[in-house]
């Protein structure tokens, strides 16, 4: 299997070389963004008296390849605000705080770049109460998430927001704590 | 547009058709009782041979003790030798003011004779006699159906005992929906799942459940045939779906939907079709429940800035609060005698069963549980179902409207929650 894997991956190195002419390739393989590989000097003074001469367009260009399948996500790099899916609320609040503007931000500039993705909002709640008034205000938290995304000009076919009240507690323990980690809205993407 | 999609019903008629007799049914505590308790002498009925058990005196005289409305006389096991030869006499004289005697006579095919007789220890007279022939299936129904017959002769209020329950039981990552009797024993599944079910409800006629499930990632509302199982999506709209009452005439539901972003209150067809929006605004309305008379719906609102229980026309218009003590007033649930409202109330952080009079709006807290939820009418007005936490586990209770007598259902390791007490 490993073998007939590498010729595949050989011919397929192979075709996407020959795809950018005769001068050799530098391959990018770290995510799906385009750009030039390899910059040639400009000539510039660099100050101080000193003086650089540019080279010119002697080195070799390349263009980077699209990871395609060996891309990584960008919602699943750690390092990534994308990373981060769970807004958390105060107690009885539906306040987004602003310390999530920069993951919500980021969210919403993927959904806008990628109009066929879509998310589900899950809004969740603490044990305490009513089954359905919490499934109620869950989905006030869900709600409150889908209008800043909203705003940041993610399209409404793109959103739902709906509730899980206290049916899912991420924390099935009866403390302050585990109340504070279930008042909490998911950010959940279609494809995943 | 709704997508009523009727599922593969096959699937729940094997459920329905599975065997449960080893399952364990939930046992019954019961706590006081009424002041003035109706002295019966309830003697043990003769006994045929391979009759089942428990005896029917004995699941007669349970469902007595759980109202607290009677105190059973002691009868030291005998049963008269003849119907027409119960000495009333002797009873009346040990403090009864009723006698109930009876007789179980086996007849060919495996089924049964019952013939019971409620006697009058005072006026010495006969108030009721019944003869029933039934197989041992109907061992049970036959026993509440006396009861009833006992409840309604000496109190003059309608029996529940031949009545039933709905509830969830959640046991680890596993939820069944159960209907059984309403002394929680004779419990069937009618829907297993490995996501929460919440808020079943029984048609006015008994034939149906509503209910919310979370199979699809989200709540949807879903009405099933308790005779094969079969079921449909009744609200699948964009956003959640939740919190199903049926209208009295069985063929309409208010539901929560999401669809214009705040939970509001919808009112729409069994069939999916009719969908007209009920509430106005921007804040929660939800747990609606019909009045009788299906003119009127109440439900839970937060838009005086606390959830609090209010009451709007079926047709629509300007909504009016009825609860005002505390900052925490949800999940009502309205007597079929149009009288009383009970309701979830919170008071210094505990979560108790509030009853209020539609008359004069004075209330009464009926329980002194912290965890109570999900309160629900016997078809008789006369006590109320509702979801406690006892020893950090879902347990079922029943209350009288005097808060006098309480009757705790549990099973051992099960979870049980979201009751809902049917015709």
């Amino acid at each position: 299997m490993n073998k007939i894997f590498g010729i595949a991956l050989l011919a397929l190195t192979l075709s996407a070389c020959s795809s950018t002419g005769d001068k050799a390739a530098v391959e990018d393989r770290t995510g799906g963004t385009t750009g030039t590989a390899t910059q040639a000097g400009d000539g510039k003074p660099a100050g101080n008296g000193t003086e650089t001469t540019g080279l010119g367009a002697e080195g070799v260009k390349g263009s980077a390849i699209d990871g395609g399948k060996f891309a990584g996500d960008p919602r699943k790099d750690p390092a990534s605000p994308l990373s981060k899916r769970s807004v958390y609320f105060d107690y009885d609040s539906f306040v987004v705080k602003e310390e999530y503007n920069p993951a919500l931000e980021a969210h919403a500039a993927y959904l806008v770049s990628k109009r066929d993705a879509r998310v589900v909002l899950q809004g969740n709640t603490d044990e305490r109460g009513s089954r359905e008034y919490n499934l109620a205000l869950g989905q006030k938290r869900a709600e409150a998430v889908r209008k800043a995304l909203a705003v940041l000009g993610v399209t409404d076919a793109q959103l739902e927001a709906v509730s899980f009240g206290e049916e899912k507690p991420r924390d099935e323990a009866d403390n302050e704590a585990a109340y504070a980690e279930n008042r909490r809205v998911d950010v959940v993407y279609g494809d995943e | 547009m709704l997508r009523a999609v009727f599922l593969f019903p096959l699937f729940f008629l094997a459920l329905l058709s599975a065997p449960f007799a080893a399952h364990a049914a939930m046992e019954i505590e019961v706590v006081g009782g009424a002041a003035n308790r109706i002295a019966i002498a309830l003697l043990p009925f003769a006994a045929a041979q391979n009759q089942p058990a428990p005896a029917l005196q004995q699941i007669v005289g349970d469902d007595l003790k759980r109202s607290g409305q009677f105190s059973l006389l002691e009868t030291h096991g005998m049963a008269p030798p003849d119907l027409a030869l119960v000495g009333i006499g002797d009873w009346r004289s040990k403090g009864a003011e009723a006698v109930v005697a009876g007789q179980v006579t086996a007849l060919s095919g495996g089924r049964f004779e019952v013939k019971f007789r409620l006697l009058d220890a005072v006026k010495q007279t006969q108030l009721a006699g019944y003869s029933y022939t039934i197989t041992a299936g109907q061992w049970r129904a036959t026993a509440h159906q006396i009861a009833d017959i006992i409840y309604e002769k000496l109190t003059g209020s309608r029996g529940a005992f031949a009545s039933r329950i709905a509830y969830v039981q959640k046991q680890g990552k596993r939820y069944e929906l159960k209907v059984a009797d309403a002394d929680g024993q004779n419990p069937r599944t009618v829907v297993r799942s490995g996501e929460p079910l919440i808020s079943p409800a029984f048609s006015p006629d008994g034939t149906s459940l509503v209910y919310v499930s979370f199979e699809d990632k989200k709540p949807i509302v879903y009405v099933q045939s308790l005779r094969d199982g079969g079921r449909r999506k009744a609200a699948a709209f964009k956003g959640s779906n939740s919190a199903p009452a049926w209208a009295p005439d069985g063929r309409r539901l208010a539901v929560v939907l999401t669809r214009d972003q705040a939970s509001q209150i919808y009112l729409i067809n069994v069939d999916g079709s009719g969908l007209t929006r009920l509430t106005q605004g921007g804040n929660i309305d939800t747990e609606p429940v019909f009045s009788q008379d299906g003119q009127t719906v109440y439900f839970t609102s937060d838009r005086g800035g606390s959830p609090q229980i209010y009451r709007v026309a079926a047709s629509g218009g300007e909504p009016k609060r009825l609860s005002f003590g505390g900052s925490y007033n949800v999940s009502p649930t309205l007597s079929p005698d149009g009288r009383y409202l009970a309701y979830i109330g919170r008071d210094g952080g505990r979560f108790r069963v509030v009853l209020q009079d539609l008359a004069n709006g004075q209330t009464r807290v009926l329980t002194d549980s912290a965890r109570d939820e999900s309160p629900s009418f016997a078809p008789n007005s006369q006590s109320v179902l509702y979801a406690t936490v006892q020893g950090g586990r879902g347990v079922l209770g029943t209350v009288s409207l005097d808060g006098k007598t309480r009757a705790r259902l549990s099973e051992p390791g099960v979870d049980a929650r979201e009751p809902d007490w049917g015709p």
